[in-house]
């Protein structure tokens, strides 16, 4: 089966002035669709800098980011935006939403970009706030809303165009531990439902329910343990 | 707050053009139409700055009666008249107010001459004839009376500059509304009761033959630069006819138009800089939102279109606000100028094309200067736009 995403000896090399800082340094992971794919390692190792090319935000310095059997780099930046809008769903520790939309206006724009019709980014997008439970926070804005909730506007927004992997980084950082579990058991669920997930997370019970844990340090992949 | 001082520049410089470009087509309509009654045959004779000044004006080495003497020799003429224009004194039941005296010419070609050239008809009474001698005819202001406190009437005495005359008629509606209120009067009664000498203000010729309405205006300018001891090209007179007059004085507005809209133009550009400058700075504040955007699907296209339509946005609204400033400015320059001045002398038309380019135009400016920071917005990579 192909891979849905796979990073083939990925580099990533920032230079500050003289100095050269390695935060990937050569890593290959392979994504299969369904996989639940948990990231860990401590503050530093490359973590975000790894599931940022697993989302194609980022571009590496060295070797080969796969998007659907695509080589990225060979992509034209439009072509690009479109399948990552497409294909994946981003969820941020900082929520990242759009402070001067409300809640569903923020579900919706990814639909824009994709060229959905009005009347069904409307659709989809109410009911997708509902599935998350959030029906009654619609037209509210982010800045009216507790962290917890915000999150689960993410998550909904991240689930807008029907994609095929979310992917994480931290999403429950900024959330006390009991609204951690529930965004975590949400993410899980999506997961049984058949969507392919990639998180980043230090949590323990992550680490139970992941199919496969990635371990990074120093920007190399020093242990992977599956299930 | 920043944006409003970022539009500053734009609407005051569409405001310019917008009121401006009104005023002076209002002028323009005016005196187009006022010399458009005046026939293609005639000839108009003014002593004239080196510049435009407005007949009756001081500051010019005046026309004589010796002169029109001489200019009256002059072969190609069928008739040729002048007259004296001033501003003096009229008084009727107790009120005063001056008026615009004109002369009409002693002899009955001559005196037709002036009635055709200025279409003047009168709506009760009669026009004045030879020997007429204090006695005038009033414009329709007069008719319609809103000058004195009691409407004066055929027959009635009325004082001019302290002396006494007898109103015989009044002139109908006029196309050009500063004419409503000119007071006709015989040269002689004129000369006398305003003691005048014997400077002349306007003379007019209408020629035999309408072809040949070059050479004799080429024959009068030698005849007068001889008379008046003045080289080619350094005329301190005019001779036109009424069209030329026209394009003579539109020639001289699309120049000043052509200033004023060149000074405004520099307020536009200074306004597109400040709104390329506010667009630069929203990019920057906005990097972060810049990154959600492309990290949930927005091609560069679309996040170029997204400043690009706000910055245009930008620029239509100071657009708006301009032609509400321009509007409101020339519309109380038509209102000062008809309290203080003449009434109908500055009127303001809008033009609605020039309203709608003024509106694209602030678009196109503030589109424009949006596309540097539009760039810079779409180019950014989604990992670096989205770290804080
Ligand atoms: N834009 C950048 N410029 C320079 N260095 C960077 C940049 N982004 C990341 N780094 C460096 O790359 C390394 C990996 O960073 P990364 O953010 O991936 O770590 P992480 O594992 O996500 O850490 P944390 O758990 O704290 O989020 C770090 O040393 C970081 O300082
Ligand atoms: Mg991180």
């Amino acid at each position: 089966m192909q891979p849905i995403i796979e990073l083939k000896d990925v580099w990533k090399i920032y230079e500050i002035g003289s100095v050269k800082i390695n935060a990937l340094q050569g890593i290959n992971i392979k994504v299969n669709k369904g996989e639940f794919v948990s990231v860990q390692g401590p503050s530093g190792s490359g973590k975000s800098t790894a599931l940022n090319m697993l989302g194609s935000l980022d571009i590496p310095t060295k070797g080969t980011v796969y998007l659907d059997g695509h080589d990225i780099s060979k992509l034209t930046e439009s072509n690009l935006a479109t399948i990552r809008g497409k294909k994946i769903g981003f969820v941020f520790q900082q929520f990242n939403l759009i402070n001067t939309l409300t809640a569903k206006e923020n579900v919706m724009l990814p639909m824009i970009f994709q060229g959905v019709e009005k009347e069904e980014r409307v659709k989809k997008a109410e009911e997708l706030l509902k599935i998350v439970d959030l029906q009654d926070r619609m037209d509210n804005r982010p800045t009216e809303m507790s962290g917890g909730q915000q999150q689960r506007v993410a998550i909904a927004r991240a689930l807008a165009n029907d994609p095929e992997v979310i992917l994480a980084d931290e999403p429950t950082g900024n959330l006390d531990s009991k609204t951690g579990v529930s965004v975590m058991d949400f993410l899980h669920k999506l997961n049984k439902e058949g969507k392919t997930i990639i998180m980043v997370t230090h949590d323990e019970y992550t680490a139970k329910n992941a199919d496969r844990i990635e371990y990074l340090v120093d920007g190399e992949i020093t242990k992977t343990v599956k299930k | 707050m920043r944006s409003w001082l970022t539009l500053l520049g734009i609407f005051i410089g569409i405001a310019a053009v917008v009121s401006l470009v009104a005023l002076g087509d209002g002028l323009r309509a005016a005196i187009t139409e006022q010399f458009s009654d005046a026939g293609t045959d005639k000839l108009i004779i003014q002593a004239q700055n080196v510049g435009f000044a407005p007949p009756g004006s001081t500051a010019v080495n005046k026309l004589t009666v010796d002169d029109y003497e001489a200019i009256k020799k002059i072969r190609g003429f069928k008739v040729v008249a002048y007259r004296l224009l001033r501003s003096s004194s009229l008084e009727f039941s107790d009120t005063k107010t001056f008026s615009f005296f004109i002369s009409m010419p002693e002899g009955n070609e001559e005196r037709k001459l002036v009635e055709d050239a200025m279409s003047l008809e009168p709506i009760d009474g009669r026009m004045l004839k030879t020997g007429d001698k204090y006695k005038l005819v009033l414009g329709y202001n007069f008719f319609k009376n809103d000058i004195f406190d009691k409407k004066p009437k055929i027959g009635n005495k009325i004082l001019a500059n302290g002396m006494e005359f007898e109103i015989i008629g009044f002139l109908d509606k006029m196309s050009n509304p500063q004419f409503n209120g000119i007071v006709l009067i015989n040269e002689d009664a004129m000369v006398d009761a305003l003691a005048l000498d014997d400077s002349v203000d306007i003379i007019t010729g209408q020629v035999i033959n309408v072809n040949d309405i070059d050479d004799v205006a080429e024959r009068v300018k030698k005849e007068l630069r001889k008379r008046r001891d003045v080289d080619e090209g350094e005329e301190d007179f005019s001779v036109e006819t009424p069209q030329q007059a026209v394009e003579t004085f539109n020639s001289i507005l699309d120049v000043v138009q052509a200033v004023i809209v060149g000074i405004a133009a520099i307020s536009l550009l200074v306004g597109g800089i400040g709104i390329a400058n506010t667009m630069f700075t929203s990019v920057l504040e906005r990097r972060k939102e810049i990154g959600i955007m492309k990290a949930i699907g927005a091609r560069n296209n679309s996040i170029m279109t997204l400043f690009l339509l706000e910055s245009g946005t930008l620029g239509l609204v100071g657009g708006v606000l301009g032609v509400v400033l321009g509007i409101i400015f020339a519309k109380l320059v038509e209102i000062i100028g008809n309290n203080f001045l003449a009434e109908g002398l500055i009127v303001a038309r809008f033009n609605p094309l020039v309203i709608i380019g003024a509106l694209l135009f602030g678009f196109l400016i503030g589109t424009l200067s949006g596309i540097i920071p539009a760039r810079q917005a779409a180019g950014l990579p989604p990992v670096d736009a989205l770290r804080k």
